[in-house]
């Protein structure tokens, strides 16, 4: 057992600087993957994406092989993964109690959460593009297989309509993180979010006449789901619907995580 | 240094904390004492802002905690070891520590040593930490910036007896070097060995501090005599009082040396005379026994 330095502390470096933004967030990235679930769950979209290739390119009817199937196959498990990696970033610091020692270490809790905010963003700008270079590798392999002829039918519009999709989706996983704090409460909120929510919308716009116009600006996942049609330009009405419902189902509630994460009490 | 004014925390109606105001000076351990549930690591807490407290405030060397601009060089903080992502090795628990502060990676190997968990323990993960691994890795992640400020919360749990000896002589020179130290615990013993000053809580109250010395001394005398009566007269004419206990002695608040003065005055023979001390045990029971659990001890 060694002891430590008998004389003086560090005194001697004259100016302590506040610890950068940029360095939060690389520990941050770091903390995303530096476990075992952590790990593997990033992983899995890679592994998701590689067999909703294979599986598009097994299964898919000829008409349909192109490039925009391949991307929505792959984007389909990573819409569900990105928001969990997400949660997962936010609420470990309070299921696991880490939080602890990161706001002690960081004691400015606005400034952990932007971090965790930035990481989260650049997993999910990693992982689309990810999913549009597998994407396109599926779609060569493809045509070198089979005699179908190769199509690009993925416009720049496409990409990044895919791209703000793809992260709203995640900064829903966000908020609910932000809003519950308990990694299985938070999971759940968001399969009530993502899967039962849009059916109960659906079976009551299906029935109820009054409120099929309405769905657009009440429906979050019907509103986004304009983002990943593959279809060009959206009307200044979708773009309303989805402001609308990004507001309602996104902003108010993480403004009200907000105000609890800053005040509560860490345990 | 630590200083804590009128720190109150209420949860609606109770009052965890309750007007709690002492200072934990540079080059001194400072032992933070009382039964469980007394308010000591809710005290902590508002040291490093996890807890907002209702009123009053804590600065450390003058500042508030959440100005200090990279906290982890200046105060090294341990307040819940198994608050750890069970899921990270120990070294990786440490790096994480060791970017935020933007220390040296060599700084990590140092502190594993430091605390003797050898590469192999460091290298696996916390969940299958014995309570006094995750001690050591919680000391070791709050020295690795080489603070001149340590708060500890109840450190020496879950450590064997080597363990707490290791720890003793890790403070003790901490303070030395001019270090503030500050720990927590119920285990008197601990507390006893390792501090010089000591501050008591109970009920979220402070109800004693001050040097461990004085607050030792504070318990007076103990004397027997062949003639006690005789002597507990003599006492009395100086206007010292004393009372007799069950086993046959006269305990008072007075010196030893006047005791003995005394009795060679009044030509009392004495058969034992010393310091009543008591231990801190004793007082600890007795300034705690309307506030703890087991209030029949006392």
């Amino acid at each position: 057992m060694s002891t430590i330095a008998t004389e003086g502390f560090h005194t001697a470096v004259p100016v302590i600087h506040r610890v950068p933004l940029a360095r939060i967030t690389k520990v941050e990235l770091r903390k995303m993957l530096d476990t075992r679930s952590g790990f593997w769950l990033l992983a899995s979209i890679a592994i998701t994406a590689l067999l909703a290739t294979g599986a598009v390119i097994l299964w898919a009817p000829n008409a349909e092989l192109t490039y925009s199937t391949f991307v929505s196959a792959i984007g389909f498990p990573m819409a569900v993964l990105l928001p969990l990696v997400a949660i997962l970033s936010v609420t470990s610091e309070w299921s696991q109690r880490s939080g602890l020692t990161t706001f002690t270490l960081i004691p400015h809790r606005h400034r952990i959460i932007t971090a965790k905010l930035i990481s989260s963003v650049i997993v999910g700008v990693v992982s689309v593009l990810l999913a549009f270079a597998i994407g396109a590798l599926g779609n060569l392999l493809n045509a070198a297989l089979t005699s179908a002829p190769l199509v690009w039918d993925v416009s720049q519009t496409d990409f990044w309509y895919f791209l703000l999709g793809s992260v709203l989706g995640l900064l829903i996983g966000f908020m609910l993180g932000i809003l519950i704090r308990a990694s299985s409460g938070a999971i759940a909120a968001y399969f009530v979010y993502s899967f039962l929510l849009p059916t109960i919308f659906l079976v009551l716009a299906n029935n109820q006449t009054w409120f099929k116009d309405l769905q657009p600006w009440v429906d979050v996942t019907y509103a986004q789901g304009f983002l990943f049609t593959f279809d060009g330009a959206l009307t200044g009405e979708q773009w309303a619907n989805i402001a609308v419902t990004g507001v309602i189902w996104l902003v108010l509630p993480l403004a009200v995580g907000l105000g609890f994460v800053t005040r509560a009490e860490v345990k | 240094m630590i200083t804590v004014e009128g720190v109150t925390r209420k949860y609606g109606h109770f009052t965890a904390v309750d007007d709690v105001s002492f200072t934990a000076r540079e080059g001194r351990v400072t032992g933070f004492l009382g039964p469980n549930g007394a308010g000591k690591s809710t005290t902590m807490r508002v040291m490093v802002g996890l807890t907002r407290a209702t009123a009053g405030a804590v600065t450390i060397s003058g500042r508030h905690y959440v100005d200090l601009p990279n906290p982890g060089l200046e105060v090294g903080v341990l307040l819940d070891a198994s608050a750890q992502h069970a899921g990270r090795t120990g070294r990786e628990i440490l790096t994480i520590a060791q970017q935020f502060m933007g220390l040296p990676p060599r700084r990590v190997e140092e502190m594993l040593d430091t605390v003797s968990l050898t590469p192999t323990e460091a290298s696996r993960r916390v969940r299958n930490y014995s309570l006094g691994m995750r001690q050591r890795l919680g000391i070791a992640t709050a020295l690795i910036g080489d603070p001149e400020v340590l708060i500890l919360d109840e450190p020496a749990n879950g450590l064997d007896p080597a363990g707490i000896r290791w720890m003793r002589d890790l403070l003790r020179s901490y303070a030395d070097r001019g270090g503030t130290v500050l720990l927590s615990s119920h285990l008197l013993h601990e507390i006893e060995v390792i501090a010089d000053d000591i501050v008591m809580i109970g009920n979220g109250r402070i109800v004693s501090q001050g040097t461990k010395t004085e607050l030792l001394h504070a318990t007076g005398t103990v004397v027997r005599a062949a003639d006690l009566h005789a002597l507990q007269r003599a006492l009395n004419k100086l206007g010292i009082t004393g009372t007799l206990s069950q086993d046959g002695a006269l305990r008072t608040d007075a010196d030893p040396t006047l005791v003995g003065k005394v009795a060679l005055e009044a030509g009392v023979a004495l058969t034992e005379l010393r310091t009543a001390d008591a231990g801190l045990e004793d007082m600890f029971l007795e300034l705690t026994a309307t506030t703890q659990r087991e209030g029949a001890l006392a």
